[in-house]
């Protein structure tokens, strides 16, 4: 039963498929792969209160293959899903632009969900220099 | 809660167009303290609808992690002259919504 076990994960790695708590509760354990999401960010950013923030995902927007929902995820903010943005065929571009918050300098994730079920991801890394304030009560 | 809205008047039909709305609100993160020390509790627009002569077109569930008066821009194809009609809704549960008309030749 464990060298089952130790197959399984010997399998996963091989496959690039990397058990992420970030990402898992949204992809639910299925592969996710690199490229086709574009995550532009500032590289530095004076204020993290309020950060622009810029994802589009190379799709031609059909009915049969598109966008379903783009998900923003960032690794130091206490609440880490930001946001997730459904859209369709109806949107004709796979293109968002909103501005967020960011406690501290951080790599933020773009992940697509495509119509055929599979995951694409895009990052940015951002230097902040004043977080968003978070800390009163984190001590 | 007021809300100013980017949208064109006017659109070939089939085009794709950017639509873009700014909502006054304060999505308060709940770490914020008072004069007093007291929280001030968290209220952020969770979940926000575009919806185009009553067909969603496009969603978006938000947290603290967007900026006070959240700014968002996304686009639709311009199928049919009409409105485009934006609701949301807050943490404390005070619905707002907007509706900006759009013609298609």
């Amino acid at each position: 039963m464990r060298r089952r076990s130790f197959l399984v994960v010997l399998l996963g790695l091989a496959f690039g498929a990397r058990a992420d708590p970030l990402l898992d509760p949204i992809t639910k354990g299925a592969p996710v792969r690199q490229g086709r999401v574009k995550l532009d960010m500032p590289l530095l950013a004076d204020n993290g209160n309020s950060v622009s923030m810029s994802v589009s995902v190379e799709s031609p927007m059909t009915e049969a293959d598109h966008v379903r929902a783009i998900h923003l995820i960032s690794e130091r903010n206490p609440e880490a899903r930001m946001a997730s943005f459904h859209l369709g065929p109806r949107a004709g571009a796979a293109e968002i632009t909103s501005r967020v918050r960011l406690a501290g300098s951080q790599r933020v994730v773009a992940l697509a969900e495509m119509s055929d079920g599979s995951f694409w991801m895009g990052s940015a890394n951002v230097v902040v220099t004043l977080s968003a304030c978070v800390d009163e009560l984190g001590s | 809660m007021a809300a100013r809205i980017q949208l064109p008047g006017r659109a070939r039909r089939g085009e794709v167009i950017r639509v873009g709305i700014l909502i006054q609100h304060p999505m308060e993160t709940g770490y914020r303290l008072e004069v007093d020390g007291r929280k001030v509790p968290k209220n952020v627009i969770r979940s926000f609808a575009c919806r185009y002569n009553g067909v969603e077109v496009f969603r978006a569930e938000m947290s603290p992690g967007i900026a006070a008066n959240p700014f968002l821009q996304f686009h639709t194809v311009a199928l049919d002259s009409g409105e485009l009609e934006f609701s949301w809704v807050d943490d404390a549960g005070q619905p707002g919504s907007a509706r900006e008309a759009i013609e298609v030749i």
